[in-house]
């Protein structure tokens, strides 16, 4: 533990983003604003997550970080060891176990379940922002349903490459009501988006909180003509064999050469120690990996 | 003064986690323990008040909560302003007829829906049966024993505007969001 | 086995230490204390204390040599510190008619009460390197005065005396807080000032620079400009008056801009008004400039779609601590969006090279 407040935060902050968490929930897929705070780690790297999973972490809960998929990657490393410091919270990297899980970019393979709550970290919360950059404007189209836009873009992208070319952060209609960005999660991972579990979104830098609450009805929007399509690597994990599971694709030698893993670490280690092997995995390290050093 | 947190970050944590479980699954009964405001308030209501507000959020108090003692005591533990006007409230507390009627409180508005009231309704016992719930948060349907259902379908029909409630009994709390799809025992099949 | 993830929390330790390291540099040469950084980088001091919104001088020397001289990275440390600090209450606004000047000009009178004092300025040194200063030296003492006695008032209330320049209008509302509101559109002109004075250097200097390119332009003449230190006080209900709790050196600006009038107005001129912690005039001007250009609609002016007259524009992208942050992130992994794009890309090459084939 730390000379800081329990979970970092100070109570009054706290206060105010579970104010928000609250509404958020009231309407599922409404973006609430609310007054994030300078964190001692940068904007967009996860600051609206950290700041909604400290306002709803207890001493009690069993935390897991995750960044695309993976508990391993640097960034995960870091948030994780900051609630480690300043929560002083157990961690794991089991998805079943953790009760509070915060990812940024995917939504963890195995189903979750009522009693775990999955923090987002969100870049750019508003789904119509590059479809128009102005806050006033996207505002005014959410309060009227308005969301053409949105329609046209991808109707655009059919007309130009025969299908839908949008592969992340694909828009979905929440309880028939509200766009909404699922953040940069493969669309692969849309249909999790419909879980037992509770689901906030935090954008720090785009001041915005909002969520899903469990069993919620969140549709990708499409067209009859073309309708939504989850999609991956056509391949099976080298690893796991799994042929159901976001996949990474990995470059391992100067000739072309690749192998296909799962990009949810846990879920492929789980796998493995239940005697399920890939096409490479009994031959050893084949794979660079990151460098140990720095 | 008595009755607050005597470890105020983490029981608030612990108080708000329930609460958001609670408005997250609509008509789930959840228990809280830690706060006792004065006046007969619950110790659920008074945690909630502990947790939630602020100087920034005021509070209106129902004519059957409306005392000095409470009033004082909101003040010194969470320094949140007492305010005349149910249209002023952030936070209300009082029993169901008392808050009547709620067209009064904050809606929010269509490009804010978000700012608006959150009843904290107080009652003599809270269960898992009653008016019949579904919607976001509900896997197919809840049950709880709400005071009434015509004043809940009103609010909901102004979905993506309306109120969000508590309602609150000795150390029990349950939450009825906005979105939540009210139905009266009789009607369903 | 496959570790590509595995080994991240070595990797970032020993990173850590290797920055360490690096930032004492040769430890055969001397380290710097936080006192030199004070004392002999003061500029960047107080850049760190404007764009950090915190004044403390000592604390932004020491954020300056944490961050190895990156100020963007000290602002970034003293901001991260700043939102700790419990807040006791609410200064009166200080009085600058009242500040004790080491500086202070104005480019469109000649002389007015309370005179020009041109102050430590860099503005009429000749920019040739300083060889001396390569070897340690004393610097001779500057000559020394009696400072002015009266007062300075500005310049600008002459004009306004005589009707010739749009009065601000007094106001005892209390101003919103950027720090604690979520940013909220349209704002007000206190949010915008708010948001400029803590915004960054070089980004408000640009727009400014462009409005006077003619994109949005409103000629501004520097009114007056004067940087000095000034006394803050505080309402104590204890006492029933206000006391002073400490002092704080400021860079004021006011320029005095053109305006032909408009329909329902006479001709008058206009203000911008830039004001900001120590001694940064660089960033007062501009942030004078650039307010003037975002009071358009108020000022009954047309709205040119230049950028500096954007309000959401300029607000949404002044913060350097925002932007740094938003714009560094991209180095973070993001293999699985990448990957997805990777399928897709390879799924329509592969369709178009079947309809391709399927045409021959």
């Amino acid at each position: 533990m730390s000379d800081y407040n329990f979970a970092y935060l100070d109570e009054q902050t706290k206060r105010m983003i579970r104010r928000a968490i609250l509404k958020a929930l009231a309407v599922p897929g409404y973006q609430v604003p609310f007054a994030s705070r300078e964190m001692p780690m940068p904007y967009g790297w996860g600051t609206g997550g950290v700041q909604v999973s400290a306002a709803c972490l207890v001493p009690e809960d069993r935390l897991k970080v995750i960044d695309q998929g993976a508990d391993d990657t640097t960034n995960a490393v870091s948030i994780r060891r900051f609630f480690e410091r300043t929560a002083g919270v157990a961690t794991t990297g089991r998805t079943r176990d953790a009760t509070l899980i915060q990812t940024r970019h995917r939504i963890p393979e195995e189903p979750l379940t009522r009693d775990q709550i999955l923090v987002y970290q969100v870049p750019i919360p508003e789904p119509l922002r590059f479809l128009e950059p102005r806050e006033t404007e996207t505002r005014k189209m959410h309060s009227l349903e308005e969301y053409g836009l949105v329609h046209v873009k991808l109707y655009e992208d059919i007309a130009r490459h025969g299908q839908i070319a949008t592969s992340y952060a694909y828009p979905v209609k929440v309880e028939g009501r509200y766009v909404m960005d699922p953040s940069p999660i493969p669309k692969f991972d849309n249909p999790k988006l419909e879980s037992a579990a509770v689901q906030l979104f935090g954008a720090g830098r785009e001041q915005r909180i909002y969520a899903l609450p469990p069993h919620c009805k969140v549709v990708s929007l499409d067209f009859e003509d073309h309708p939504f399509v989850p999609s991956k690597a056509d391949h099976a994990c080298d690893l796991c064999g799994s042929d159901t599971s976001y996949l990474d694709e990995v470059i391992v030698d100067d000739a072309g050469g690749r192998m296909f893993v799962c990009s949810d670490t846990d879920y492929c280690e789980g796998r493995r120690e239940a005697g399920h092997l890939g096409r490479l995995a009994a031959s050893g390290p084949s794979a660079p990996g990151q460098e140990d050093a720095a | 003064m008595t009755g607050g947190f005597a470890d105020p970050s983490i029981q608030s944590a612990w108080g708000f986690r329930a609460a958001m479980m609670a408005m997250a699954r609509p008509g789930d009964i959840l228990k809280v323990s830690g706060a006792q405001a004065p006046a007969g308030v619950s110790v659920a209501a008074s945690v909630l008040l502990l947790v939630l507000c602020d100087p920034e959020t005021p509070v209106w108090l129902a004519p059957s909560h409306h005392s000095v003692a409470l009033g004082r005591w909101i003040a010194f533990h969470t320094g949140a302003p007492v305010v005349d006007r149910r249209g002023d409230a952030v936070f209300a507390l009082g029993a169901w007829d008392s808050l009547l009627p709620l067209t009064d409180f904050r809606i929010g508005t269509a490009e804010y829906p978000d700012r608006s009231a959150t009843l904290i309704v107080e009652m003599e016992t809270l269960r898992g049966q009653g008016a019949v719930l579904t919607g976001p948060g509900i896997s197919e349907a809840a049950g709880l024993n709400l005071p009434e259902v015509a004043a809940f379908r009103a609010n909901r029909a102004l979905f993506p505007l309306g109120c969000d409630f508590f309602f609150t009994s000795r150390d029990r709390l349950a939450a009825l969001p906005r979105s939540t799809v009210v139905t009266a025992p009789a009607e369903v099949i | 086995m496959y570790v590509a993830v595995k080994g991240g929390e070595r990797a970032i330790e020993n990173a850590h230490a290797w920055l360490a390291e690096e930032r004492r540099g040769d430890p055969a040469v001397p380290e710097l204390s936080v006192a030199q950084i004070r004392e002999q980088m003061a500029l960047a001091v107080n850049r760190v204390m404007a764009e950090g919104s915190l004044y403390d001088p000592d604390l932004a020397a020491l954020a300056i040599k944490q961050a190895r001289g990156d100020l963007i990275e000290a602002v970034f440390l003293i901001r991260a510190y700043r939102t700790t600090l419990p807040r006791f209450g609410s200064s009166l606004p200080v009085e600058t008619a009242q500040m004790r000047c080491d500086r202070r000009i104005s480019a469109t009178f000649k002389d007015a009460p309370g005179g020009q004092v041109l102050g430590p300025t860099f503005d009429y040194t000749h920019r040739l390197l300083d060889f001396k200063l390569a070897a340690e030296g004393d610097v001779a003492p500057a000559p020394q005065a009696a400072p002015q006695a009266g007062p300075v008032p500005h310049i600008t209330d002459f004009l306004n005396r005589d009707g010739l320049i749009q009065t601000e209008e007094q106001s005892e509302e209390a101003p919103p807080d950027l720090t604690r509101q979520p940013l909220e559109f349209p704002a007000n002109r206190a949010l915008r000032l708010q948001s400029l004075t803590r915004g960054d250097e070089g980004f408000v200097l640009g727009l400014a620079y462009s409005t006077q390119r003619g994109y949005a332009r409103n000629h501004a003449f520097v009114g007056e400009l004067r940087i000095g230190r000034v006394a803050v006080e505080m309402e104590v209900p204890e006492l029933g008056f206000a006391i002073q709790i400490g002092e704080v050196e400021l860079t004021e600006c006011e320029t005095v801009n053109q305006f032909s009038g408009s329909k329902t107005e006479p001709a008058q001129f206009t203000r911008g008004y830039g004001l900001v912690f120590g001694q940064t005039e660089r960033k007062a001007i501009s942030m004078a400039l650039v307010d003037r250009a975002l009071r358009w609609r108020e000022l009954g002016e047309d709205n040119l779609g230049a950028a500096a007259q954007d309000e959401e524009f300029v607000l949404s992208h002044c913060d350097n601590i925002q932007a740094t942050g938003f714009l560094e992130h991209i180095k973070l992994p993001h293999y699985v969006d990448f990957q997805s794009e990777l399928e897709l890309v390879r799924r329509l090459r592969a369709e178009a090279e079947a309809a391709r084939e399927a045409a021959e």
